[in-house]
């Protein structure tokens, strides 16, 4: 049987200039704090949600984020949804792969990312935008 | 026959001026310490002939209008000025405010028909509303110029580079590394490497929150310039959450010499430099503090 996912609290983010980065990861890592995760999690969900914010105002013209608190029986985490309206990504594999970028980068955020959260989904389409999900659980 | 508002304003044109800067001159929160009384007129009387240069019975239902261009780059560049000088926002919002309520004031005085005064002072509120929505706004930017400026002498000051020792400079990098701030720190390190002829830098990032690929990507490039240069860079302060990030990322650092903490960089460059540091032999101590 899977466990269902409970939603705790919600909040959500604009991410419209390079300025918004530093405090979204603040805001981020608040949630992070108020359910106890430990500084390496914390580390690791606060770099993967600047990376997902970096790719959002690089491609997409940035985005909105919601931060929610969920807990999944006595587990508790962080979901991150990163939502943008920009051109979406033509071969979603082959930006997942590390070092792809169409941006002289070292294309290394999405699957950096994907290897710092305990669960990631992407979603992207062509002309209309891409979604990235993750999740850090505080001891996951 | 139409009340003819504009016609009103212009033969009080005067007055209005007179009661608006009493107004402005008895209240309370007078700068008078950001400008002089002189300056305040000025500003007051350009703002009323601008306004009743453009103003007429068209354009007194169109907020919008494109007429009223000179009012709003008026009130905006006294807005920004204001904003730059230090006014709070309340005081600067109350200039344009206080000249509603002086106008508003003589259509009461002029205007016997209750319904004609109904209707032309909404229409003034309207539109002066209108412009202290634009003060405003022109009011934030001006803050918000203030603040950009700040960040620019935070980000020169917070790049200090020092010379620990000859041929050794030491460089500690707090806060975000962002491209404006990379390249203020390679621009100063490239510098002081020229001027002091030194052969090895130190970057510690202990104060730096994240290392994202961004970050990383700085470094990796400030370190080949500084290689570019015939130098040798350690990057230091690598915190034990940051090194597993950065592994899990998928940062490849193997090309650069990197230390935990500051101190084991720096005796890391004396060993490359081949100066010893060595602790002093007890004996040579105790003769020199023994009495003869
Ligand atoms: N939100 C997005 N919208 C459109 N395209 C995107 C988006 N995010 C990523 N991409 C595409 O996926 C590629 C890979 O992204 P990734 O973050 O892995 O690398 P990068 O941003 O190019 O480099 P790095 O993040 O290492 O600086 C990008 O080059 C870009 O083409
Ligand atoms: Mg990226």
């Amino acid at each position: 049987m899977i466990t269902p996912v409970i939603l705790l609290s919600k909040d959500n983010m604009t991410v419209l200039r390079e300025q918004d980065v530093v405090p979204f990861r603040n805001r981020v890592k608040e949630y992070a704090i108020k359910i106890r995760m430990g500084l390496v999690n914390q580390t690791k969900l606060i770099t993967a949600a600047s990376e997902l914010a970096r790719n959002m105002l690089k491609y997409a013209n940035g985005g909105i984020v919601s931060i929610e608190t969920i807990a999944r029986g006595r587990e508790s985490g962080i979901r991150l949804t990163f939502k943008d309206e920009g051109p979406g990504i033509a071969d979603v594999n082959l930006a997942l792969k590390d070092g792809f970028s169409t941006g002289k980068s070292l294309g290394l955020g999405l699957p950096g990312a994907r290897r710092l959260a305990s669960e990631f989904e992407i979603n992207s389409e062509i002309g209309k935008g891409t979604k990235v999900m993750i999740i850090k659980w505080a001891n996951g | 026959m139409a009340i003819q508002i504009t016609k009103i304003f212009k033969k009080k044109k005067a007055s209005i001026l007179e009661r608006w800067m009493q107004n402005q001159l008895a209240h309370v929160g007078l700068r008078e310490d950001l400008i002089s009384n002189d300056d305040l007129r000025a500003d007051s009387s350009e703002l009323i002939v601008t306004l009743l240069d453009t103003l007429n019975e068209k354009n007194l239902d169109d907020p919008d209008s494109s007429d009223f261009d000179p009012v709003v780059e008026l009130l905006n560049s006294l807005s920004l000025s204001r904003a730059r000088q230090g006014f709070s926002p309340r005081e600067t919002g109350l200039f344009i405010i206080g000249l509603k309520e002086v106008l508003i004031g003589v259509l009461q005085e002029e205007i016997i028909d209750h319904k004609e005064l109904a209707d032309l002072s909404l229409k003034v509120h309207r539109l002066l509303d209108n412009f202290s929505i634009s003060t405003f706004e022109a009011y934030i930017k001006g803050r918000e110029e203030v603040i950009l400026r700040q960040t620019d002498e935070i980000a020169e000051i917070s790049t200090p580079v020092i010379r620990v020792w000859d041929g050794i400079l030491a460089l500690p990098i707090i806060g975000t590394l962002d491209s404006a701030r990379t390249q203020v720190i390679m621009e100063t390190l490239l510098t002081e490497i020229v001027e002091s002829g030194s052969s090895i830098a130190i970057l510690d990032i202990s104060g730096v929150p994240t290392v994202d690929s961004l970050v990383a990507q700085h470094l990796l490039k400030t370190v080949s310039a500084t290689r570019l240069m015939g130098a040798e860079c350690i990057i230091s302060g690598i915190r034990p959450e940051i090194a597993q990030t950065i592994v899990h990322l998928g940062i490849d650092l193997a090309t650069i010499i990197t230390k935990s903490t500051l101190a084991s960089a720096l005796q890391h460059a004396f060993k490359s430099l081949r100066l010893e540091v060595r602790q002093q032999r007890i004996d040579s101590v105790l003769s020199r503090v023994k009495p003869q």
